[in-house]
């Protein structure tokens, strides 16, 4: 029998799970654990604070699409990454978490650095687990793993007391499911073939179906299945947030992102249909926009792996509990095919045609349009780049304008809204494959947040493009204020200059550029796209005035959806 | 599939209510995940009623009494079966399960009240558990029904101090 300290066991449980990077930072209560982390084959990414651990591990899963791994110390260390905790919650993503905790002698009496890291996350992980005995810390690491990445994947919290790492354990592991001791939770499901059989039947008689396709076809990797389906079908395609990539953008099908700041097409053949196929998508408020007023002619299937989100928002004609590959896999073995969808194409034709997306031309000497950046950047952008957003009008924007074509190539937070999320998240990506460019399109507001740990990217040796579509705003909440408090703007401008992005970056040990003109702007990227050594952060000056277009006002119904002020005239 | 609302049949049962029966893990903190998902999905517990469930200790049964107008019972259900630590769930169908509460209360008696209050716990089925010179203590373990109906009786005494437990409750067997 080996004898290993918890703190070896620790270390030795991940590496049975194939961890082979772990974000995080050391503290008074985890501090047994680092060291054996100076044994191991597992690279560490020494962060400048938590939060952007957690995102980092955020970016590194939705970029490879297994469980990312954050460590962090106890009390302010715990509850620095309880926002990626949300946020990954929120969106569904694997992520296992460990926290370090004060003694178990020592729970309970405000000791120092103490904090409830379990009660505080029991609300936004999908699990977690106070480890009680050095004994027990491969079971909960074991379990831990199966957790946050079966199902519905979400964020799982490992809490070790500092006795716990420090004691002798005997070494083992579990080899199976069972030994997990999880008699409460079966992820696997059984197709209600029923069920199928009943979609089958509504499949067949529409005349005006769309696939709402949601991130959990992502999560369930039925990105060919879904291609598969669409092409024999010739069923029309939305992509939600969650989900841009799962289906190509430059498939003739695909009408785009539906919701808030959807393309005007996907949002009105939703609201037209006669059909709505939910594909591990969840009726998210900035989808549906007034959900009585949301698709009211359409039925609803409505396929997830998480049979809470049936009947939640809007209610099932049909409800399978499923993961996305194996429902239309299903599907194409039984050839559902929906009624002649001519008169419908033709249709879906005429509003593409009428409301692209648009924007104003740049003028020569700026300043830029924050669209047509992205789009500069996305024409001179290696092939299977991914991009990575913070929160806000840039995040819509890049999501519009950006072109997916694959699946994991588009990091961003959904559910959760988490400004900051992008400079760490696309560092989490490009640590999860090295092979890809990445690019962070962020706001000015967002950068703000989280920018320091550019640091950590450089001295890691983590070469990511950070375009900053500086508009001097928190310019998503300018955009309501501008529109729905009467251009009383409060407390939103943040200054072009102050800071000075490029002098931040070059401190950062980055390449600081900037861009004002349209010449520059394309300089800049060229010059971006060069160096493959060093972070590289641009500030883009962008016009402050832009909005995000098309636009659901909050609340409002989808049939009232704002198209740009270009595409306004009559009859429109 | 979810049977009939219950509709109550006496004033202190909530209007429309469900009997889940949900087998938990025995670990710390389980209780604290379910009152936590109740509260954050803003369903109300009307009742909850907890402990270890057959000889091992390895599992316990909660008993909880749900308001089905706060959300839908499929929501709940389908929330709560999501805990890692819940096993599994029975919906109750009051027609379909036998309950049982346990009330304890302790009132005031002098020579002139006794005769009623004897002949009022003796009415409801319940016992005198305790006796102090001028206080009794009566318990009644039966239907909520019966429970509901000694509290209305006792609303004639004085000082009453009322507690009940909650209801428990298990499938009828067929």
């Amino acid at each position: 029998m080996v004898q290993l300290t918890g703190a070896q066991a620790l270390i030795k449980s991940l590496e049975q799970e194939g961890v082979d990077t772990i974000f995080g930072l050391p503290g008074g209560a985890i501090l047994p654990v680092y060291d054996p982390l100076i044994d191991s084959n597992i690279r560490h990414i020494l962060v400048r604070h938590e939060q952007g651990a957690g995102h980092m591990a955020e970016g590194y899963a939705l970029a490879t699409g297994r469980a990312g791994v954050a460590m962090v110390t106890s009390g302010p260390g715990a509850t620095n990454i309880v926002t990626p905790i949300g946020n990954a919650h929120m969106d569904s993503t694997p992520l296992v978490v460990i926290t370090g905790q004060v003694a178990t002698s020592a729970i309970g009496t405000d000791a120092f650095q103490e904090c409830d890291i379990t009660g505080i996350t029991m609300g936004i992980t999908k699990h977690n687990f106070l480890v009680q005995s050095a004994q027990e810390i491969p079971r909960a690491v074991a379990a831990a793993f199966h957790l946050a990445t079966t199902g519905r994947p979400g964020p799982v919290l490992i809490d070790v007391p500092k006795d716990v790492t420090q004691s002798m354990m005997d070494w083992w592991y579990p080899a199976t499911v069972e030994e997990f001791d999880l008699p409460g939770y079966r992820p696997e499901v059984v197709l209600d073939e029923n069920a199928v059989a009943r979609a089958v039947a509504l499949i067949n008689e529409s005349e005006r179906p769309v696939l709402y396709v949601g991130g959990g076809t992502l999560k369930s990797h039925a990105s060919q299945e879904l291609l598969a389906f669409a092409q024999r079908t010739g069923i029309p395609v939305v992509t939600t947030l969650m989900a841009r990539g799962a289906f190509p953008d430059s498939h003739e099908q695909h009408l785009g992102m539906p919701g808030m700041h959807g393309m005007y097409t996907a949002v009105t053949a939703i609201q037209k249909s006669d059909l709505l196929i939910s594909l591990g998508a969840r009726f998210d408020d900035r989808v549906t926009g007034r959900v009585s007023a949301f698709a009211v002619d359409a039925k609803v299937i409505h396929v997830d792996i998480d049979k809470a989100e049936f009947n939640k928002v809007r209610t099932a004609d049909v409800a399978i509990q499923s993961n996305v590959a194996s429902v239309l896999r299903a599907w194409d073995a039984a050839q559902a095919t929906p009624r002649n969808l001519d008169v419908w194409w033709k249709t879906i034709n005429l509003w593409r045609d009428r409301y692209p997306l648009v924007y104003e031309e740049p003028s020569a000497e700026g300043p830029l349009r924050p669209q047509h950046v992205i789009e500069a950047i996305a024409a001179k952008a290696a092939p299977g780049t991914i991009v990575a957003a913070g929160v806000g009008q840039h995040q819509m924007w890049a999501s519009q304008h950006w072109k997916f074509d694959e699946p994991r190539t588009w990091i961003n937070s959904g559910g959760a809204g988490t400004m900051g999320f992008g400079v760490p998240a696309a560092i989490g990506a490009k640590v999860g494959r090295p092979d890809r460019t990445v690019w962070c399109i962020d706001g000015d507001g967002c950068f703000q947040m989280t920018a320091q740990e550019l640091v950590t990217a450089r001295s890691e040796g983590i070469p990511i493009k950070v375009a900053i579509l500086n508009n001097a705003y928190l310019g998503m909440v300018r955009q309501w204020q501008e529109m729905f408090y009467e251009e009383r703007y409060s407390e939103v401008y943040l200054s072009a200059d102050l800071p000075d992005y490029v002098k931040w970056a070059e401190a950062m040990g980055c390449v600081g550029l900037r861009a004002r003109t349209l010449k520059e702007m394309h300089d800049v990227i060229d010059e971006a796209n060069a160096i493959n050594d060093v972070p590289v952060v641009i500030d883009f000056r962008t016009d402050a005035s832009e909005k995000v277009f098309p636009m659901v006002a909050s609340g409002a119904s989808n049939d009232e959806i704002l198209v740009h002020p270009l595409q306004r005239g009559e009859g429109s | 599939m979810s049977p009939e609302p219950y509709l109550g049949d006496v004033s202190r049962t909530p209007v429309r209510h469900h009997i889940l029966s949900v087998l938990v893990e025995n670990k710390a903190g389980v209780l604290a995940r379910i009152a936590g998902l109740f509260a954050r999905r803003g369903f109300n517990i009307y009742s909850l009623a907890v402990a270890p469930a057959e000889s091992h200790a390895r599992f316990s049964r909660v008993t909880i009494v749900v308001d089905a107008e706060s959300a839908p019972l499929e929501q709940i259900v389908g929330q709560l079966d999501k805990l890692v630590n819940v096993v599994a769930i029975t919906d109750l169908a009051p027609r379909d399960a036998v309950e049982r509460e346990l009330l304890l209360a302790t009132l005031s008696v002098d020579d002139e009240s006794r005769p009623t209050m004897l002949d009022t716990i003796t009415r409801a089925g319940a016992s005198i558990v305790d006796v102090a010179a001028t206080s009794v203590t009566v318990m009644l373990a039966g239907t909520p029904g019966a429970c509901d109906e000694l509290e209305r009786a006792l609303e004639d005494f004085t000082d009453v101090e009322l507690h009940r437990t909650g209801r428990v409750a298990l499938p009828r067997l067929s």
